[in-house]
């Protein structure tokens, strides 16, 4: 192990380019603790996003050594190549400045998926819930699904996405397979409409970047392809 | 195309491909077994001249490669140009054609 980390890091907008720091390595040290450090002692003008530092918010993801992670639950031991490490922000997404990228089109496609839930009731009278069975094949389906941090590690790392900026992509696409599967949502069958067709599930390549980096370990790709079996069976019925 | 055409043609692509694959398979296994004593045109014919086994397989191949070539082309296209709408399709399709005309052509060569 080398004493000190040689780390490029990106500044300025998408025009910029890496400035090279010398960081201290030190034991159990994470990417994010690295760029706080070059924040702190060297370069107080560096811009970077983080919140929870324990893995729940998702605010903190970039590019290190070229694949998007979530940096405050990587460690630098784990991804330096030999003592070096290069920190760009998210692919796909307009860079504001240095590792701060604009995610606003990342969630706008989550309105465009028809995210949201749709209430199709109002709470009855008598004030009882909507029982959900906890073991429905629905259920576990959107359980295995829905703990999404909306980190855009997914979306940075899908090639479709780089090449057709019009596709939901992978976390809005999981998003809408969740509430495909609740049951008490009312807007299923418009939500089936948005998310099908070139710029939504139908232009996935299947090829699972997406579950790959996911560091939630959820599985955006099968979310798709069940996104893509509703769909077609809408389309035999004439429902789509 | 409207959305649920897309799906259609989506699906089609699907089917198309649980055809190729078998008849890729079957193509490759011919080919590699025929050619171990050298490969002549005279040796194909004897095999596939009469033969309606092999013309129906042979046209079958070529229907759903049209088909399934002509919409990922199409496909492919919209995802690395800016070329989409119809002018698209109907090029998708005119491809289609001439693939089916060139493949069932070839195919017609091996029969009679
Ligand atoms: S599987 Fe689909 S959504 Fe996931 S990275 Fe590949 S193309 Fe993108
Ligand atoms: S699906 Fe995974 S990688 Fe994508 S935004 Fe959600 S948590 Fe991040
Ligand atoms: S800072 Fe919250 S997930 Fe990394």
């Amino acid at each position: 192990m080398t004493a000190t980390l040689t780390v490029a890091v990106w500044k300025g907008d998408a025009d910029g380019g890496f400035v090279e720091h010398d960081v201290p390595q030190r034991a159990n040290q994470t990417v994010l603790d690295v760029v706080s450090h070059i924040q702190r002692e060297l370069d107080p003008a560096l811009s970077y996003r983080f919140a929870c530092r324990v893995g729940m918010c998702g605010s903190c993801a970039m590019r290190v050594n070229g694949v998007s992670r979530w940096t405050c639950r990587t460690h630098v031991d784990k991804v330096a190549r030999d003592g070096r490490l290069t920190i760009q922000p998210l692919a796909n997404l307009p860079i504001v400045k240095d590792l701060v990228t604009d995610m606003a089109p990342f969630f706008d496609k989550w309105e465009r998926a028809e995210g949201p839930f749709v209430p199709s009731e109002t709470r009855p009278a008598d004030d009882d819930f909507a029982v959900v069975e906890p073991a429905g094949k629905q259920r576990s389906w959107a359980d295995a699904a829905q703990e999404c941090i909306g980190c855009g590690v997914c979306y940075s790392s899908c090639d479709v996405v780089s090449w057709n900026p019009e596709y939901l992509g992978p976390a809005a696409l999981n998003r809408a397979w969740v509430q495909m599967n609740d049951e008490r949502d009312g807007g299923r069958p418009a939500r089936l409409r948005a998310v099908s067709g070139d710029a939504g599930c139908h232009a996935c390549h299947s090829q699972q970047s997406c579950t790959l980096r996911c560091p939630m370990e959820l599985d955006p790709a099968s979310s798709i392809a069940g996104l893509k079996r509703l769909s077609f069976k809408a389309a035999l019925r004439g429902k789509l | 195309m409207n959305r649920a055409n897309e799906v259609r043609l989506w699906a089609v692509m699907r089917l198309t491909s649980m055809v190729l694959a078998f008849a890729v398979l079957v193509h490759l296994i011919t080919m590699i077994v025929v050619i171990r004593n050298g490969l002549s045109a005279e040796e194909i014919l004897a095999r596939t001249r009469g033969s309606v086994a092999w013309l129906v397989f042979y046209s079958v191949f070529v229907v759903v490669a049209a088909i399934h070539g002509s919409i990922g082309l199409r496909n492919i296209v919209r995802e690395h140009t800016a070329w989409r709408g119809n002018s698209l399709t109907i090029a998708a399709a005119v491809f289609c054609v001439l693939s089916l005309w060139l493949g069932l052509r070839a195919v017609q060569g091996l029969f009679a």
